[in-house]
Formats: structure tokens, C-alpha cells, sequence
């Protein structure tokens, strides 16, 4: 597992993601405009929190391999943080330690049938960055 | 018109367009109105305050030779200004007017038409009763000079010193301290914009030394006050400084000095000689002895190292140590600012206990270049750079619990003061964690949510979530124990620095000051203004002004405003050179005065005085009455309000159905206002009450009480301003000690108790009031329905 101090996951956030991540104000409107926040179990606004917290485990939420990068939170923010390349970013950090987080081969068929294809081009999309 | 000529009334019942006519029957009101003695004249009119029918108003008065007016329409406070310069324009004095308000206290506020028209016909009777006694009154004016006294030689008062002294004014400038500036002398930076807060205020202070027309008095406090606007007679008591104006600041005593004593103006973080300056740029720009710990005692000389040091021979032991100095002048500016809140008097999260927990004024006098460290950021424990720091909001603010130490409201400022200090550590330590814990930032002001954002984006960590306490480590460090609400999870954080961000109090001294002007001050401790939106800057005293955080809690930028605002209202009056007073004085009828003084004991205004007989001062006299209903042999009578002109009302009230009918006693200020806000708002309540206006609830005479009951009234309600809101600041408590008297009285005359309310109600709670009536009106309902359990009936 990746190894990082919280100042260090805070700048590589920042650097990655180019976004301010300081800015945040915690109104919640990122959570309250994402279509999957009910899935997530941190909210948008909880992974900013986590990170202003220099929270490393923010890594281990399901948040952003959910995030469907739709731009929904990054449209309302009012301090205009693109949170989805804050989520990119985050899995970008994963995936660069070589973290896989989706094997399309182990996908069981029933489920393939059924996944729309928009999905699997979305996953494979976060696992090449 | 002569006191003796036959009233002639003319009788004006408005429409309103439909708002008193869709309910009152107005035709029908007239025609009653028509059948009263004295009126010449009744008519009914679409709209009263039209230009046309006060044209036929003034024609009528003219051609019919009126000399009384009745308008039946809306609230006087709406329109009875309108309406007094129509009788001025008739020829006629504006005091012989009087306004039946059958709109904010019927039509608005009853549905039933046949009661809302019978109620009006009362109003009316009422009005027309009233009217045919009154007199006509002259208004006095007073000369007011141009001499004002500032009170508080802060940011507040040197702002308003030197406004009036650029206008030509002449300026008494009085400051406890031995240096003037206040608050702002102490700070570093400040906010919005980060300036040096010496640099902005140094060059208005030495402004203030140098103004020709501002005298600075220093070291000095105002100990006694009399007179009124345009006459006020005020003694200061100046300390000396026992450094002469031949001083050249050119710090040779100070060295010399053996004794150090912590220094105030640094907040106890650093020592300071007996012999001192607060800082550099201080104005007066002589040094100061403090003499209550220099050697020297009087006629005891075993000290004097300074004077030996000093070339320009300034040092002169041989001072009065105190010497007492009269003023006159015309207005007052109150500015003595306000306390930061103390929080060793809660042990508030271990100030005062453990050495690295300091506040935020602390940390001003910490982070100056002028202050202790020579602007280091220092921990005072171990003089060791912090590297993790915590500020803790709202410390001693928006506390409600009466149990707890602190004050209930939000100081407005503190939040910014804590993200400014945050963004200046920021500047000297780029690597310090530094942490602000709060419950809401209020970053309300030109600026300042930039300031806010610039802070968060400098990495300025925001916690949402106080801390519940704070643990003292081995190594000076200190654990702060908390919820963070936002991630819903509790925090144990180590900080080596705690800074404990501080409100701002009422001053201590401020009661003092209180009772030597005779103003008022809000529950919160401050001053209290006239109105607190229209009138922000006046107090209920003519010419006595507020300037800056003695009025409430205020940044910088408030302070000059308010500062600015009180000198252009001051300088409104003195421009004027004259000052018209209401004609709503005290009039003591020498002949019946017993020189019993309790007129004197009880005006708040100190405007009454027994010399042989009571004579009232007028211009002091604020009219509230208060005198008149405390004389116990009746000599005073109240302009425009007098017993015969009340006692008239009672009478008109009650001449149809007394039983059915409750007399309640309005106060001008609050009581009446609230009745007109449960008019405004449409709050129905029950339609047998007839207000009767007083200026105060201290007007209350027993006799207005007997009277009604001896007519047969249902009941008598008084109402007044919530304690410590009067506008005439104590006249509600001589209402309220009236009443219990009244009840023992009523009682032993077989009166139910419940006969008689005494509620307080302000100008704002319009809904109180409707409740307040209704609940009495039910309860005199109660009692007709079931006398004989009268005991039982509980109030409310
Ligand atoms: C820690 C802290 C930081 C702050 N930082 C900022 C900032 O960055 N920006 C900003 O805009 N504001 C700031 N403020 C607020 C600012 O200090 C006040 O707005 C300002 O001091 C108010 O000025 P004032 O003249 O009304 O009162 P004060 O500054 O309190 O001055 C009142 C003066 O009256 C004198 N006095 C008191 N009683 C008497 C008496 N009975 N007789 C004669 N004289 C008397 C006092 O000695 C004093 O000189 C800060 C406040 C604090 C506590
Ligand atoms: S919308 Fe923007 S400011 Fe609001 S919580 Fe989300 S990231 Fe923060
Ligand atoms: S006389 Fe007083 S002020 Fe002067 S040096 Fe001695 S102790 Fe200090
Ligand atoms: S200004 Fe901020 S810190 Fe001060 S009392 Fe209000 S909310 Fe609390
Ligand atoms: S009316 Fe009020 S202010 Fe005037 S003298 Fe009487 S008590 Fe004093």
C-alpha cells in the first residue's frame, strides 16, 4: 500500500488535481449535485474534509472509483474546485502504485450482460487515467 | 385662542381608500361624532392626509373658526406631524390637534364591523373629550454653543474630536489613560486590508495634540455632570503626569529607573519602568510618571534618578498630584470603547493557568514590533517557536446559559481577528500548522470573506467544532479534546501555542459613566442608542451622542463611522445654535407645592428641584411624566398630558356599557408602537379594549385607575416597556411598584385583583400584544361568567 504523510497527500492532491483544495468551505453542494453520493461512503464533501484533514485513508473509500466524473459538483461549486480531478487525482495515486481496483476478466458474465457499456468504458477510463 | 373660549371641534373620519371603511361603518361614525359637545363639524373623507382635505381641514378651521381638530384615521405616528402643520398653516397651535386611531387599533385589527364601528364611535369620543381640554402649548428653544466633550480618547473619540475641531468646534478630549488611541494602539495589523495599525493612527493622534481647537485632557476622568444640551456643567479629575511639556522623548529616564511593573499595555506579557511611554509614536508625546509605583511618595522624595538624568529639566515632582478642572459645553460624545472579554473569569480552557493558552489581544502585543518580544513570535513558556497553533472562537461569546460565564451575543469582530492573526503567522512561520476551531465564521464586511478565503487558501486549517477543553502536557503543549461536526468524529490535536479568541464587553467603568450622564444602556452592558436603526447614533438624552464600541462590539472601520455619524449629529445641533423642545414639560403649580421633594427623588433626568417650591428645569424635563404622577398633592401638571385630559378619556371610554370595556394604559414609546405592529401585521384581538396613550407607564396615576373601576370599567390593563428598556430608563419600575400598591388598595375595595394587568410590551411584539390583550379580556370574560370564583382565576 501506498505510504503517504498527510502533507504529502495534501500536495500531491493539490499538484495532481490542480485544484485549490483549501479553498473548500465545506457547503456541501458538491454532495447535494452528485447523482451517487447516496452510494458513496464518503461524500464529496467529506473526501475535501478528509483531505484538509490530512486524512490518508480517504484512499481506501469507495468515493472515487464510484465518481462518474460528470462534472456535476465542479458545476455548482461556489469556490469553483473541479472536485472530479480532485477524485481523478486521488485514484491517480492509487494507480500509479500499481493498485488495481478493477479486473474487467474477473467480471462475472451474468454481470457483464447486464453492466451498460458506458461503465465498462468509465472503469477502464479511471484504469488508465 | 384664549384659555377660556368655547371649544369648536371639527371632526375628520377617514376612509383609508377601503382599510378602515371596508370595516368601520365611517358614515355612521361621523354622524355620532356630529352629536358630541363641541363639535361644530364632522365629515367623513376618502383620504384624510390628502393635500385637499387638509385644505378643506384648514378652510373649515377658518370659516367655522374651529379651534380644536379631531382626525379619526391612523396611528399619530404615522401621520400626526402631517396633520399639526395643517393647523399651523390654519393659524391654529399644532397642540390643539388630537388623532382617534381607528385603523391600526380597529379596522386592522377586528373583523366584526358592527363592534369595530361602536369601537370607533368610542375612539372618537374619546378623541373629541380629550380635544376639547387642550391647550395650546410654545415651543421653547434653547441656545446650544459650540463646545462638546468627548468622552474616550480611542479611535471613536479621536475620530469624532477631529471632525467637530476641522469644523471650527471646540473639542475637550478626556482620556483615563496617560496616552490616547485605545485598543487600536495596541494592535499590529489590521483587518481587512493588513495595514500597520500604528501607522494609520500615529498621525491621527499627534493631529489631535496639535489641533487648536482640541483640548486633550489625559490621566483624566469625568466625575460629575449636570444641566442639559447647550448648558451641560461637567468636572473632570486630572491626575498628574509629572513630566512637563519640555520633555523631548529622548528616553534618558528610563534606564535610570530602578523599578519595573508589569506593563498594561502589553497585556503583563513584559515589564515596564515607573516612568514610561506606551509606545514610540504615543500621544501626548511626553513620557508618564505612574506615581503609584514610582519611590516617591508625597513630601517623600527618595528617588530621583529621573530628574537627575533628565536634561531638558521636564521631571517636576512638585505637581499637584491631582487637580479638578469644569467644563461647560453643549453636547457629549460617549466613546469609552469596550473591554476585550476576560477569560480567566470563566477559567475558560485554562487561561490564566497554563502559560502557552494567551488570548487574542495577547497575542497583538506578542506579534508587534513595538511589544515585549520585538514582534517574535514566541511562546511565552519557553520563548520556543511554535509550530503547531490553535485559535478557539467565540471564547466568552454567544454563551446564553445564564449559569455560565460570558455574554449571550456574537462580537462580530473576533473571527476576523483570528484569520488575520493566522494569515500574519502565516507570513513569519510558512511552515506552521496553524488550525482555527469554530462554530460559524461571520465574515461579514467589505473584504473580509476575501480575507476568509485568502486565509483557507493560505492552508489555514478550519475545524468546525470547539473544543470542550483543553489538557496541559509535560512539555508546555496542549491538547485540545473536541468534535469535528463536519466529518462527525471526535479529535484529540496537540498544539504547542493556544490562542483563545476573545469578544469584546461592556467596559467596567461603564455603569459609572451611565449614571453621570443619565443615559441608558442595553442589556448587553453597552450603551443604549435612541433607535437602534433609525437613530444609531443619538441616545434618548438630546445631545448626548455614541461614538464606536461603546455602543456594541465594532471593527475599525464601524467605529470611524459611528465616530463621524455622532460628530455630524453633534454638529447638527450646535450649527443650529438653538434647539426647539416639545412642549411636553412638567409644570409645578407652586401654590399647591408642599416642598415634599419626591418629584425630585424620582425624575430620571435630574429636572426637578426643590428651591423653596419645586421648579422644573425645562430643558432638562424630558416629559415622561413620571413627577407628575408621583406628587402626592397634585401640583404638577403635564403639558399636553394632564390629569383632566386623561381622566377625560377614562370618562368618554366609558360612557356606554363600562362593564363590557377594559381601559389599557399605553406607553408612547413601546406599548402604544406594539399595538400599531399588531395593527400593521393584522393581528385580530379582542375588540373591548380602548387604549389610552401616555408618554410613559411612570405617567400611571392612581387616580385614572380608581376612576375607571368607579365608572364601572370590566378592567384596567397597564403596559409599558420591558424593564430596562424604558425610554425615560426607569419610569416602567415606578409603574410597576404603582401597581402592586394599586392592587393592595383595590383589593381592600372589594375590587377582583384580576381586574386589573400589568404587562410589558415593545414596540416590536406586535404579536404580545394581541395575546396580551386577549388573554386579559378573557380572563375579565371569566370573572363576569363566574364572580364567585374569582379567587381561583389564574392570570395567564
Ligand atoms: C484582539 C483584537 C484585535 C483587533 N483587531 C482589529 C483589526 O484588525 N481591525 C479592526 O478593524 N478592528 C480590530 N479590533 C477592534 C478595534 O480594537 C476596535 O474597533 C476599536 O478599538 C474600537 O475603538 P473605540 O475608540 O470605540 O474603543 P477603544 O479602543 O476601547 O477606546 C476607548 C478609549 O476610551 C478610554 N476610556 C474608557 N473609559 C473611559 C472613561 N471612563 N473616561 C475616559 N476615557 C475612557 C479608554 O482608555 C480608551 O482609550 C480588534 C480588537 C481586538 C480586541
Ligand atoms: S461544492 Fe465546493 S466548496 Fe462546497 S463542499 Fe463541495 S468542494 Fe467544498
Ligand atoms: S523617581 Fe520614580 S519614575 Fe523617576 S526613576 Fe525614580 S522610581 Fe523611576
Ligand atoms: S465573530 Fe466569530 S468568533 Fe466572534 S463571537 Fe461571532 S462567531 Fe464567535
Ligand atoms: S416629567 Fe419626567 S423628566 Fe420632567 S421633571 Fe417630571 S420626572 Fe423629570
Amino acid at each position: 500500500m501506498l505510504e503517504l504523510s498527510s502533507k504529502e497527500l495534501q500536495r500531491a492532491v493539490e499538484e495532481l488535481s490542480g485544484q485549490k483544495v483549501f479553498a473548500c468551505y465545506q457547503c456541501g453542494k458538491c454532495s447535494a449535485s452528485c447523482p451517487f453520493a447516496a452510494e458513496m461512503d464518503l461524500t464529496p464533501r467529506q473526501v475535501l474534509e478528509y483531505i484538509m484533514d490530512g486524512r490518508v485513508e480517504v484512499l481506501n473509500s469507495n468515493t472515487i472509483w464510484i465518481c462518474a466524473s460528470c462534472f456535476s459538483c465542479m458545476a455548482r461549486c461556489p469556490n469553483g474546485i473541479d472536485i472530479s480531478k480532485v477524485m481523478e487525482a486521488l485514484r491517480q495515486l492509487l494507480l500509479r502504485s500499481g493498485r488495481d481496483q478493477l479486473d474487467l476478466l474477473k467480471i462475472p458474465e451474468a454481470d457483464l450482460k447486464e453492466i451498460p457499456q458506458i461503465a465498462f468504458i468509465a472503469g477502464a477510463r479511471k484504469l488508465i487515467g | 385662542m384664549s384659555e377660556r373660549e368655547e371649544p369648536r371641534v371639527g371632526v375628520y373620519v377617514c376612509h383609508c381608500g377601503t382599510n378602515i371603511a371596508g370595516v368601520v361603518d365611517v358614515e355612521e361614525v361621523a354622524k355620532a361624532a356630529q352629536a358630541l359637545p363641541g363639535v361644530v363639524v364632522a365629515k367623513h373623507t376618502m383620504y384624510a392626509c390628502s393635500e385637499a382635505t387638509q385644505r378643506e381641514i384648514i378652510n373649515d378651521v377658518q370659516q367655522e373658526k374651529l379651534n380644536r381638530v379631531v382626525v379619526a384615521a391612523c396611528s399619530p405616528k404615522m401621520h400626526e406631524p402631517t396633520f399639526r402643520a395643517a393647523l399651523e398653516r390654519a393659524g391654529l397651535n399644532k397642540y390643539l390637534f388630537e388623532m382617534a386611531n381607528i385603523r391600526e387599533q380597529d379596522s386592522w385589527v377586528h373583523k366584526d364591523g358592527h363592534k369595530a364601528t361602536e369601537k370607533a364611535k368610542d375612539l372618537v369620543r374619546m378623541a373629541v373629550a380629550r380635544a376639547r381640554l387642550l391647550r395650546a402649548y410654545e415651543e421653547r428653544e434653547l441656545p446650544v454653543g459650540e463646545r462638546v466633550l468627548v468622552v474616550g480618547g480611542g479611535i471613536a473619540g479621536i475620530q469624532a474630536a477631529l471632525d467637530l475641531a476641522d469644523s471650527g468646534y471646540k473639542v475637550f478630549l478626556v482620556e483615563k489613560e496617560p496616552f490616547i488611541g485605545g485598543h487600536m494602539a495596541q494592535l499590529d495589523k489590521t483587518f481587512p486590508t493588513l495595514d500597520c495599525s500604528t501607522c494609520i493612527l500615529a498621525p491621527k493622534m499627534a493631529e489631535v495634540a496639535r489641533h487648536k481647537n482640541i483640548t486633550l485632557l489625559t490621566n483624566a476622568e469625568v466625575t460629575e455632570v449636570t444641566g442639559f444640551v447647550g448648558n451641560f456643567k461637567v468636572k473632570v479629575r486630572q491626575k498628574a503626569r509629572f513630566v512637563t511639556s519640555e520633555c523631548t522623548a529622548c528616553n534618558e529616564c528610563v534606564p535610570v529607573c530602578p523599578v519595573a511593573v508589569p506593563d498594561e499595555f502589553n497585556m503583563g506579557l513584559g515589564l515596564r519602568k515607573a516612568i514610561y511611554k506606551s509606545l514610540p509614536q504615543a500621544v501626548p508625546a511626553e513620557y508618564a510618571i505612574d506615581i503609584e509605583n514610582c519611590l516617591n511618595k508625597p513630601n517623600l522624595l527618595v528617588c530621583e534618578k529621573c530628574l537627575e538624568a533628565c536634561s531638558p529639566k521636564a521631571i517636576d515632582f512638585e505637581q499637584p498630584r491631582e487637580k479638578e478642572l469644569e467644563l461647560a459645553v453643549d453636547t457629549v460624545i460617549i466613546a469609552i470603547g469596550a473591554d476585550p472579554y476576560d477569560p480567566s473569569k470563566g477559567q475558560d480552557y485554562g487561561y490564566g493557568k497554563y502559560e502557552n493558552v494567551i488570548t487574542t489581544i495577547d497575542f497583538e502585543r506578542i506579534i508587534a514590533p513595538t511589544g515585549p518580544t520585538n514582534g517574535k513570535l514566541l511562546r511565552p513558556s519557553d520563548l520556543g517557536k511554535p509550530q503547531r497553533i490553535a485559535f478557539i472562537q467565540c471564547v466568552g461569546s454567544r454563551i446564553a446559559n445564564p449559569e455560565l460565564v460570558g455574554n449571550p451575543y456574537c462580537s462580530g469582530i473576533c473571527c476576523m481577528v483570528s484569520i488575520k492573526q493566522a494569515l500574519l503567522i502565516r507570513e513569519k512561520l510558512p511552515e506552521a500548522e496553524i488550525t482555527i476551531y469554530y462554530i460559524d465564521i461571520r465574515a461579514k464586511g467589505k473584504g473580509f470573506e476575501e480575507m476568509y478565503r485568502r486565509a483557507r487558501l493560505a492552508g489555514i486549517r478550519f475545524i468546525k467544532g470547539l473544543p470542550a477543553e483543553v489538557l496541559e502536557n509535560d512539555d508546555g503543549s496542549l491538547t485540545l479534546v473536541g468534535e469535528n461536526i463536519l466529518l462527525g468524529e471526535l479529535y484529540e490535536h496537540r498544539h504547542d501555542l493556544v490562542i483563545l479568541s476573545v469578544g469584546l464587553e461592556a467596559r467596567k467603568e461603564s455603569e459609572k459613566v451611565q449614571k453621570l450622564l443619565g443615559v441608558a444602556r442595553s442589556s448587553d452592558g453597552f450603551f443604549a442608542e435612541k433607535h437602534p436603526k433609525l437613530e444609531p447614533v443619538d441616545t434618548a438624552t438630546t445631545g448626548i451622542f455614541l461614538a464606536g464600541a461603546a455602543e456594541s462590539p465594532k471593527d475599525i472601520r464601524e467605529s470611524s463611522t459611528q465616530a463621524k455619524a455622532a460628530a455630524s449629529r453633534a454638529a447638527r445641533l450646535m450649527k443650529e445654535g438653538k434647539i426647539r423642545i416639545e412642549a411636553l414639560t412638567a409644570e409645578v403649580r407652586e401654590e399647591m407645592c408642599v416642598a415634599c421633594g419626591i418629584c425630585e427623588s424620582v425624575c430620571p433626568f435630574n429636572a426637578i428641584h426643590v428651591d423653596g417650591t419645586s421648579k422644573v428645569t425645562e430643558a432638562a424635563c424630558q416629559g415622561c411624566g413620571v413627577c407628575a404622577a408621583s406628587c402626592p398633592v397634585g401640583a404638577i401638571t403635564m403639558h399636553n398630558f394632564t390629569d383632566e385630559q386623561i381622566l377625560a378619556q377614562v370618562e368618554a371610554a366609558l360612557a356606554e356599557r363600562p362593564e363590557e370595556k377594559a381601559i389599557v394604559f399605553t406607553c408612547n414609546w413601546c406599548s402604544y408602537a406594539g399595538a400599531d405592529m399588531a395593527g400593521t401585521s393584522r393581528l385580530e384581538y379582542d375588540p373591548s379594549v380602548r387604549l389610552i396613550r401616555l408618554m410613559c407607564s411612570g405617567r400611571l396615576n392612581p387616580k385614572f385607575v380608581l376612576r375607571a373601576f368607579e365608572l364601572g370599567a370590566a378592567g384596567v390593563l397597564v403596559t409599558g416597556c420591558h424593564p430596562g428598556e424604558c425610554h425615560y430608563q426607569s419610569g416602567n419600575y415606578r409603574a410597576l411598584s404603582r401597581f402592586q400598591l394599586l392592587q393592595g388598595l383595590l383589593r381592600s375595595l372589594g375590587i377582583a385583583e384580576e381586574r386589573f394587568g400589568l404587562e410589558w410590551v415593545s414596540a416590536a411584539e406586535g404579536e404580545r400584544f394581541s395575546q396580551v390583550v386577549n388573554a386579559f379580556a378573557d380572563r375579565l370574560r371569566r370573572l363576569r361568567a363566574a364572580p364567585e370564583e374569582q379567587e381561583m382565576v389564574e392570570v395567564h
